[in-house]
């Protein structure tokens, strides 16, 4: 595992290396500033208990901006040249600042960042101070798109809890639903308490309605209460750790209600290794998913898994399109102005790997959910 | 029915605490010092099995017998190397050296292994029994069981040998049985021994019943079993034994019917007011220091 990040990483590194001497070709040398080149910052964790999700965005973000930088934008060259400039904020708000004024010292023109949320929600007010031009693929908190700079391309927490009320109660025509959730985690509790508003109005009944913390690894007390509420079927927003804990101690407990899961899921049947068929049936929302076979999918996932020897995850996906919807405003708005890009940002499109999608009014895409299904301990897309 | 089940849940992890709790009450009978690192031989227990299985192929018996022996060995190195120089320190350097090797067991694993947890597949072949709605997994039955032979084995050995008089011998007055022709040190590396081994088999029933390990998953366990010594009366096993399973009902019950997130205080309240009414613990004996 370590050596293949190290390896990951070194690949990486020298893939860097080639884009910013492709970058900076010719040019003064010294990162951004110049008339040629658009400087994107980006940030995320690369170290740290979270690095899966920064390693991700920065190698989402990197193929993006070669493929533009090669092939231009609808086969049009852009008159600039994009550079990607990626920090380690380790997940950290206080970290995340400091990267941000790194960037900002080196003449960062749009930032893609920050990857998680609690980072997020530092760097967007320093952003809106400075009224740059602010692209998180992956902060899915509510509250960070509420300055006017700043867009994201994933899911709102609460927007992945109403959607997945309706596919309970629409789509799978579910009545009894249990729900078990993080409630140390913002993540968690956002999805639940949109979700739990959702269902009623759906007239779902919620069965039985347990937490849990992160870091747990007991849960068989809350899957006993579960199991003797009778659901029809469980609802778990959380991460894919936690998420792996709980279907192995709910097989054990003899339950075989079906599962659904938000995208922290995403990971689940990795984590699981050679048990990966206990979670057979369960179905997570994601924005994201590798084996599509759209075109512009299979080719991303193609030259991320020629670059880097994984598959891409929604980080990635994320990230990518992030860039995408960067380069499309700078084209909309034909010069690197922040006024003008912000701007333009409001009515980009992008037909992007994590689908299509256009920005609200608030700054968060308008897009449709897709669903994964397990089975056979295969991510497999979910057709209504 | 289901308060049932939540006492089955209880007691199956109340097992796991008795268990682990059995390592910290014999070292502490004996050296009289709180063995923090106890919850991280567990760690070292799981993943020694753990590798023997999907690295080595090896047999499930014998993949469990590397586990023991690799734990009992650990638990005897380490008491050379970090206990034995400061057997006649404070107790307060002991305790603190204690933490350390905790730390460097957590640290060695997380360089080792990576933090993310692995997937351990159960080895447990026993089949659930259904009473009704309750299932109880075969995991819990071979967890109770386990620890309810360990329990009765240790005690027969303690009562019943030679090595084990030495053993209560050794915790009675240290100067006393070494007057008395017994070999001190190798009585106080036996007992790091038994209770590394025993941590052993705790680690691999933790991870049959989670489905995983991780470089951390002995030290909340740890913790806890500790909680569940103190409860029992430290320094005695049957205590650790009923610390433990009542730990055990007390946290599954404090999840089911009063809060998850309150559960943990819960259990530390109880030991605090332990502490309070009966600080020798349900079974322990007051023991008048003799000056």
């Amino acid at each position: 595992m370590r050596k293949m990040m190290k390896k990951t990483i070194a690949v990486m590194m020298a893939t860097m290396m080639a884009v910013s001497m492709v970058a900076c070709g010719g040019a003064s040398g010294s990162s951004g500033g110049d008339e040629n080149t658009l400087l994107i910052g980006s940030m995320g964790p690369t170290s740290g208990p979270n690095a899966s999700y920064g390693t991700s965005v920065k190698n989402g973000a990197t193929i993006a901006v070669n493929e533009i930088n090669e092939k231009g934008l609808d086969g049009e060259k852009l008159d600039v040249t994009l550079k990607l400039q990626f920090e380690d904020d380790q997940a950290d708000a206080q970290i995340a600042s400091n990267a941000y004024s790194k960037l900002i010292s080196d003449n960062m023109d749009v930032l893609l960042g920050a990857t998680t949320s609690g980072a997020c929600q530092a760097v967007n007010k320093l952003a809106q101070k400075d009224n740059l031009l602010m692209v998180t693929p992956s902060g899915s908190a509510q509250d960070i798109t509420e300055p006017e700079n700043v867009f994201r391309i994933c899911f709102t927490d609460p927007l992945q809890g109403i959607k997945i009320a309706d596919l309970i109660a629409d789509t799978l025509q579910y009545k009894d639903v249990a729900v078990l959730y993080d409630v140390s985690s913002d993540y968690g509790k956002g999805i639940y308490e949109a979700f739990i508003e959702e269902a009623k109005a759906k007239g779902l009944n919620v069965v039985a309605d347990q937490s849990f913390s992160g870091g747990d690894k007991d849960f068989n007390t809350q899957l006993t209460t579960i199991k003797s509420s009778g659901a029809d079927v469980i609802f778990v927003p959380g991460y894919y750790q936690e998420a792996s804990f709980i279907l192995t101690q709910a097989r054990q407990l003899g339950i075989d209600t079906p599962f659904v899961g938000s995208d922290g899921w995403d990971g689940v049947t990795t984590q699981l290794g050679e048990n990966a068929d206990i979670a057979n049936g369960a179905i997570f929302l994601s924005p994201f998913f590798s084996a599509d076979t759209t075109e512009n999918v299979k080719n991303f996932v193609d030259s991320y898994k020629k670059e880097y020897g994984s598959t891409p995850d929604q980080f990635a996906a994320d990230a990518y399109d992030g860039v995408y919807a960067i380069a499309k405003a700078y084209k909309l708005a034909g010069s690197k102005d922040s006024d003008k890009l912000i701007e333009a940002m409001k009515s980009v499109e992008v037909d992007g790997v994590t689908g299509k999608f256009s920005f609200d009014a608030d700054g968060n895409p308008n897009k449709d959910a897709k669903y994964i299904q397990i089975e056979e301990g295969q991510y497999t897309l979910f057709n209504r | 029915m289901k308060f049932l089940a939540q006492i089955i849940n209880g007691l199956s992890l109340g097992s796991i605490y008795a268990l682990i709790a059995l390592g910290y009450t014999m070292v502490y009978g004996i050296a009289k010092m709180i063995n923090f690192a106890h919850g991280d031989i567990i760690m070292v227990g799981a993943y020694a099995v753990y590798l023997s299985l999907t690295v080595a192929h090896l047999p499930i018996p014998v993949a469990i017998l590397v586990g023991i022996a690799t734990c009992s060995i650990l638990g005897v190195v380490i008491e050379k190397i970090a206990y034995k120089p400061l057997r006649n320190a404070p107790s307060l350097a002991v305790l603190i050296t204690a933490i350390g090797v905790s730390y460097f067991l957590q640290s060695a694993g997380l360089i080792l292994f990576g933090s993310q947890a692995k997937a351990f597949k159960s080895i447990v072949t026993v089949k659930p029994i259904h009473i009704g709605d309750i299932t109880i997994s075969g995991e819990i039955i071979v967890t109770i069981t386990v620890t309810i032979l360990s329990m009765i084995l240790l005690t027969l050995f303690i009562h019943k040998t030679k090595a084990g008089s030495a053993m209560l011998a050794v915790s009675e007055d240290k100067g006393a049985a070494q007057l008395m022709g017994i070999n001190v040190n190798r009585t106080i590396s036996m007992v790091f021994a038994i209770g590394s081994g025993l941590a052993a088999i705790a680690g691999v029933l933790y991870a049959c019943t989670y489905g995983f390990i991780d470089p951390y998953m002995g030290s909340m366990a740890g913790i806890k079993a500790f909680v569940a010594a103190v409860l029992g009366g430290i320094g005695s096993v049957p205590g650790a034994m009923i610390g433990g399973v009542l730990l055990g009902v007390i946290e599954s019950l404090s999840k089911a019917y009063i809060s998850t997130q309150l559960a943990d205080a819960i259990v530390f309240g109880v030991l605090i007011l332990m502490l309070i009414i009966k600080p020798a613990g349900i079974l322990g004996v007051v023991r008048k220091e003799k000056v």
